[in-house]
């Protein structure tokens, strides 16, 4: 009975004390809303947790990896997040190399994803590998002619850049700026933000071209290996450029689904709209070098390692249809639609295109990574299939958990959307609590 | 004790080991495979182990040609390292754990310095490597069989065959003690082979008997075209055997067997 009592008051005191940490003038649900939505992903996050002590505690074998699919779901979505984590790079060059000023109003929350999407895969990536304990083993005995020696360096470093580029965004939240050096801090971050924007540009640029050349240089696998220019495979060159098209698909997609589920509007149409448009550029730009390499390799490539490429196609599931899909139905379409200005004003258009474009690439990662280890090379070998068990799901379930729920709190607690006051302007003033 | 150093140092020959395997002589009995086994210490399998988890350095693959019963012929294909020339595992190990030796031309597994990321496994046509998905372990009193020369991988890492390197090594040292710059010896798999279908030689020594088997018309590789140059030779005088080098066929081969 006094505990009933005493719910509503400390329930009130409890939301006000936590009011104090939202920005002044926005509107966030109450804390009782909020805990029922990430006890979910808190659960989906213990799971994911207990598979990842499986794997660490009794090894790889707990998972349905093997000695022919080596990489697996892991390193196949780490490939599609990291692809869809560029927005944060895409848009840091976007804004600070070219000035870009519209970008501002999504660069937080892009940022915020580019951190969520780099270190979930760094994550999964310690628990992918046999003997985490030694990957610091590549900086102190680096393979200069390794992709992977590329990868892990830019990754790396490109993290240290993002958590410092994160850095400011979290030191501007309400209550932590109040402490005056934290706010200096803040702004002597803040001046080197340009600095970090181009460093990452950088990084990313090499990174996510490594991440391409990993494939493309494997001689071995006549299905994956490219020729290209000096020491980089053409795969090097449309990884970066994939990546760059679909980052501000991503950031759209984010940004959308974060309106729709807190029934408010983040930023201006006008933001979507020049997102949609560089990804309908760089999307259109893509697919057509891919589409000219895909022909070089079918012409050329192929035949000099020995294989008649139409032959990949013909082992199931993995018929020509794949390779239609990803070139025109999550390719051209979507460019398309998000070049042409008549289609991406009309209503759901961004959105459907935003949606084709990030698949397009998430289906590109799988056909590098599962159908290239699929394909049989020797003539006597077999075509192999492999469906990843509740481990694997449940560790990768545990990364979008781990994404979900930072970026729930950094949303709730920071000011991601400079534009949300402004166009929310008016429902709020009344429920805001100063700062004692 | 210096002088002998000095004498050791004296075997700086350089060699480039290959093999020839006869699949015209090769029954498929598996012998390779258990003296592989043992004499590298792989740990027995624990039950939960698959064909696709398991560690095999050795692999014989039983390959059938494609006409119908009774005309159905068979030929057995003993798979290992191919020790190639332009290794394209080595390209790709991000920390330098595989190295191919330029004085012996074998290609060597840092199983200390793997971490395990699978790269190179991706990388290998001949899918010629094997993680150790388990911890290995031998039941209570099979830990003395052993080799004191070979060491026993952890969980973790990638593995392969390496012409039996502690072999070669006490070959060199017994080389080296007796003066002389002649290193001879023989892997597991060639010793234990019952049909005398295995034999190592050296590929740059003109001399060496391997030169002659190299030469012959009957003799091929697997998957040349790509150009990882390996170093292992197969022989068969049976047309449909020799086909079987090069490309993937999608009518597809399920009769793989584990020896």
């Amino acid at each position: 009975m006094a505990a009933s009592a005493m719910k509503p008051p400390m329930a009130a005191e409890i939301a006000k004390i936590e009011r104090q940490w939202i920005a002044r003038g926005l509107e966030r649900c109450s804390p009782l809303v909020f805990a029922g939505w990430m006890a979910p992903w808190l659960i989906m996050l213990g799971a994911g947790v207990y598979a990842s002590y499986l794997c660490l505690r009794y090894g790889l074998g707990v998972t349905a990896l093997d000695n022919r699919f080596g990489f697996g779901l892991w390193i196949f979505l780490d490939l599609a997040v990291i692809a869809l984590g560029a927005g944060a790079f895409f848009s840091g060059f976007l804004l600070y190399i070219l000035k870009w000023k519209e970008i501002k109003a999504v660069i937080s929350s892009a940022v915020v994803l580019g951190f969520l999407c780099y270190s979930g895969a760094m994550a999964v990536l310690a628990i992918d590998v046999g003997q985490p304990l030694r990957s610091w083993f590549t900086f102190w005995h680096p393979n200069v002619h390794s992709m992977l020696t590329e990868v892990t360096f830019c990754i790396t470093f490109y993290l240290i850049v993002l958590t410092v580029e994160y850095l400011p965004i979290l030191l501007k939240n309400r209550r932590i700026k109040q402490v005056p050096s934290f706010l200096v801090f803040e702004w002597e971050l803040h001046k080197l933000i340009p600095v970090m924007a181009g460093i990452g540009c950088l990084l990313s640029f090499f990174h996510q071209g490594s991440l391409g050349g990993l494939f493309g240089v494997m001689r071995g696998r006549p299905f994956a290996f490219r020729e290209g220019f000096a020491i980089w495979p053409t795969t090097f060159f449309l990884f970066v450029l994939s990546a760059a098209a679909v980052g501000p698909s991503f950031i759209i997609l984010t940004t959308k689904l974060v309106e729709k589920i807190t029934s408010k509007r983040l930023v201006k149409e006008q933001i979507y709209q020049t997102l949609a448009r560089t990804t309908g550029v760089l999307l259109t730009a893509y697919i057509a070098l891919k589409s000219v390499d895909t022909l070089i390799w079918l012409n050329s490539t192929s035949f000099n390692a020995g294989f008649a490429p139409w032959e990949y196609y013909e082992w199931k599931p993995f018929g020509g249809w794949i390779l239609f899909a990803e070139i025109v139905v999550f390719g051209m379409v979507p460019a398309l639609m998000l070049l042409s200005k008549r289609i991406r004003t009309r209503r759901g258009a961004v959105v459907l295109g935003a949606l084709l474009a990030c698949a397009g690439v998430v289906l590109n990662r799988f056909v590098m990574t599962i159908q290239t280890l699929a394909l049989p090379t020797l003539s006597f070998d077999e075509f192999m299939t492999y469906t990843p068990n509740w481990v694997e799901f449940a560790v990768f379930g545990m990364v979008i958990a781990y994404a979900v729920i930072v970026y729930s709190l950094s949303y709730r607690y920071l000011n991601l959307f400079p534009q949300e006051k402004e166009l929310s302007a008016g429902n709020v003033e009344v429920n805001d609590v100063p700062v004692r | 004790m210096a002088a002998g150093a000095k004498e050791m140092n004296k075997t700086n020959r350089k060699y480039r080991y290959g093999m020839v395997i006869d699949l015209d002589a090769c029954t498929g009995c598996g012998a390779c495979v258990v003296a592989c086994a043992v004499e590298n210490n792989v740990a027995p399998a624990p039950a939960k182990v698959n064909d696709r988890t398991s560690i095999t350095l050795m692999r014989v693959f039983q390959v059938k040609d494609p006409a119908p019963m009774p005309a159905r012929k068979t030929v057995f294909v003993p798979m290992m390292c191919m020790q190639c020339d332009d290794p394209p595992c080595e390209h790709v190990c991000p920390q330098q754990a595989v190295e191919l030796d330029p004085r012996t031309g074998i290609v060597d597994q840092m199983v200390q310095r793997c971490f395990g990321c699978r790269y190179c496994m991706a990388a290998c046509p001949y899918h010629a490597r094997y993680f150790n998905w388990f911890d290995p372990e031998w039941p209570a009193g099979m830990e003395q069989t052993l080799n004191p020369a070979v060491a026993p991988r952890m969980r973790g890492v990638v593995e392969k065959c390496d012409l039996c390197h502690g072999r070669f090594h006490e070959a060199q040292d017994r080389a080296a003690l007796e003066g002389s710059d002649n290193i001879t010896y023989q892997p597991a798999c060639a010793e234990s082979c019952p049909a005398q279908a295995i034999r190592i030689g050296d590929l740059q020594n003109p001399e060496d008997p391997i030169q002659d088997q190299i030469r012959k018309p009957e003799t091929f590789q697997f998957l040349v075209k790509l150009g990882t140059k390996p170093k292992m030779f197969y022989q068969s005088r049976r047309g449909w055997v020799k086909r079987l080098a090069e490309r993937a066929s999608p009518n597809g081969n399920s009769n793989r067997r584990d020896a």
